[in-house]
């Protein structure tokens, strides 16, 4: 028997997401970061509220996504660009995108001075511990051993150097409101990630200075994977190295409880 | 306004902010400093933005940024630290967003010294980042001047979607005179409609440099040569000094053009047929006046503070119709008006090689000076 109650809405694409084709290859997480980031920024009010700076690299085409102010900043500078906007519009919610290469490699000053300044602008930082678009070199993220294509006998840290933790690193600084990290390779971590997002842009609308949620994400591409492969490698591999944790929250955020 | 005994660095901030800027981003370097200083002093007093950066990279990004909210928005440098700027200023270029920097140029090449200089013309006129674009290049050479050009510089700016940069010697930035300062311009209450600024009530825009389809990229790329043609049509700028009956013609921007003055109208009033074009805009460049020059003149004496960069710009308009000399100061080093002078009674008695190669020949006849120097010492 067909049930004749009227249909509920239960899913839907968020006002903040634009119906864009998505660029992004099969079973990568940028899409759901976006998701994350625009249910957030819906759930809160800020669509037109919102720019947005989008990185160099595979979300270099971030803007296309997202129904609001955007802009495109030259690799690594997303922070320094977020700064001049924020600055001069501080009423605005700033929030910028960026993937490893741009923000621990080429971008790391600009990442660790606006941190310091304690810049009132939110950071998603997308860790795949490698460089997506240029496909499949050495990121200032990858593991020890992790083979890429510039690293093909796996990244030897005695010649290559370590990977870098970036949230341990700029949790250290006292402009620093907001810095986690988080995962998205499985729906409870996913879940815990959009509310490290919404704090993330709580402590923007409060004035608590820089926030940053890292989050651990797949590239099946180039790390030669499934999607599922790639999903349970973050869960065997990244999460040991990088721990999903608070590693600042401001006390004004302490006890705010978001869903 | 009343005039007051201003300093270059000083009286270019202030103008600047009288023309209504709202931002500025900038890191330390000398000789340039006193204006970031200013900057640091006078922002906050009137509730505008002002932000040391951790670098050069950083600060034109952030006024890349600023530049994307529509706001009259500058920063200012030296040299090395112009290079580093260059990065963000082909972005800029790119997503067509106005933007002022002023360059206090030092000697080079390398960290050099810091003492005035012109070798930045190749940097700021005919590159520097990468791509197909201009900036619009204004020489001053008083105080007077960098005030007024640094309040065109926005005007300009924001009429052609463009970048500005005041290219001043480091002795503009350094020395004091008595000049006059604007009154101050109000703030706009509207904004282009173009400016990223959240996307309340409306549809959103998407401010970037990126057109990854070749076809668009050549699009964007013919529009911003068409509008440099207007450019070039519209905003040529320079000084002329005796110019209707030389025979002699000297050419010089900045500084260099300014002591070059003093020679020229010491020779001038002894009788000597000689004449000076100081160019003012850089970029778009005066060619068609020194092709003019070129059909009336005898011959044409470029005078610089480097190893004669502009003389290739002379050149291309002079195309050997009269013979072109050079004569420069590098590293950091200035003329003084007599050798302008002693370069003026040369060329007034003999005869010009008309094919010859107007650096080497000065290498040749400035090494002989600078060996004498050396013996004397």
């Amino acid at each position: 028997m067909v049930s004749t109650a009227p249909f509920e809405t239960v899913y839907q694409r968020p006002e903040s997401l634009t119906d864009f084709p998505t660029h992004y290859c099969p079973g990568c997480t940028h899409g759901i970061a976006h998701r994350l980031i625009a249910e957030v920024l819906d759930e809160m009010g800020l669509r037109e509220n919102t720019i947005g700076v989008a990185p160099v690299g595979c979300a270099v085409f971030a803007y296309n996504y997202f129904d609001c102010d955007f802009v495109e900043a030259a690799h690594g500078r997303a922070p320094a660009m977020a700064t001049g906007i924020k600055r001069v519009l501080p009423d605005r919610t700033v929030f910028t995108y960026q993937g490893d290469g741009d923000l621990a490699s080429i971008g790391m000053a600009e990442i660790i001075h606006a941190a310091a300044r304690g810049e009132n602008i939110t950071v998603i930082f997308i860790n795949n511990a490698i460089y997506g678009m240029t496909g499949g070199q050495m990121a200032p993220t990858t593991l020890p051993g992790q083979k890429t294509t510039s690293s093909p006998n796996g990244r030897d840290v005695e010649q290559m150097g370590f990977p870098i933790r970036m949230a341990e690193i700029l949790c250290t600084l006292d402009g620093a409101g907001y810095v986690v990290r988080r995962s998205l390779h499985d729906p409870k971590n996913i879940r815990l990630a959009k509310k490290a997002i919404r704090l993330a842009f709580e402590a923007q609308q409060r004035g608590l200075g820089f926030s940053l949620v890292e989050l651990l994400s797949t590239c099946p591409t180039n790390w030669g994977m499934t999607p599922l492969e790639s999903l349970h490698w973050v869960e065997q591999h990244m999460v040991p190295f990088y721990p999903l944790e608070d590693f600042k929250v401001s006390p004004t955020l302490a006890g705010l409880r978001v869903r | 306004m009343p005039r007051e005994l201003l300093k270059g660095n000083v009286a270019m901030a202030e103008a600047a902010i009288r023309a209504g800027l709202q931002a500025y981003f900038g890191y330390p370097i000398t000789p340039q400093t006193e204006l970031l200083e200013w900057m640091a002093k006078r922002m906050p007093e009137l509730g505008r933005t002002f932000l040391q950066a951790e670098s050069e990279v950083a600060a034109i990004n952030m006024v890349y940024g600023a530049a994307c909210t529509g706001i009259r928005v500058m920063s200012s440098s030296s040299s090395p630290g112009v290079s580093l700027m260059m990065e963000g200023l082909s972005y800029i270029a790119g997503t067509e967003v106005p933007v002022v920097l002023i360059d206090v140029v030092r000697g080079g090449p390398g960290l050099g010294n810091i003492a005035p200089s012109q070798g930045d013309y190749n940097q700021i006129v005919h590159g520097g980042g990468h791509g197909d674009y201009h900036p619009i290049v204004l020489a001053p050479a008083s105080v007077q001047e960098a005030i007024d050009l640094t309040v065109l510089a926005f005007d300009l700016a924001e009429k052609y979607r463009s970048i500005v940069i005041v290219m001043a010697d480091g002795s503009i930035g350094q020395m004091m005179e008595p000049a006059e300062l604007p009154p101050m311009h109000p703030l706009p209450k509207e904004y282009p409609d173009w400016a990223v600024r959240g996307a309340i009530g409306r549809d959103r825009r998407i401010l970037s440099s990126i057109y990854i389809d070749p076809q668009d990229e050549e699009v964007v790329n013919f529009r911003l040569m068409e509008r440099w043609n207007e450019i070039g049509e519209n905003e040529v700028r320079y000084r002329e000094y005796f110019l209707e009956d030389a025979d002699i013609v000297i050419v010089g921007f900045g500084t260099a053009g300014r002591v070059a003055l003093s020679a020229v109208r010491a020779a001038h009033s002894q009788g000597i047929r000689v004449g000076l074009l100081r160019p003012i805009s850089l970029s778009p460049f005066p060619y068609a006046k020194i092709e003019d020059i070129a059909n009336r003149a005898k011959t044409i004496l470029v005078t610089e503070m480097n190893s004669g960069q502009m003389l290739d710009d002379v050149l291309r308009a002079v195309r050997g119709r009269i013979p072109v000399e050079f004569y420069g100061r590098m590293g950091g080093m200035m003329p003084f008006p007599d050798e302008i002078t002693a370069e003026i009674q040369r060329l007034a008695t003999q005869t010009p090689v008309p094919d010859g190669d107007p650096r080497k020949q000065w290498m040749e006849r400035f090494g002989i000076t600078l060996h004498g120097l050396k013996s004397n010492n």
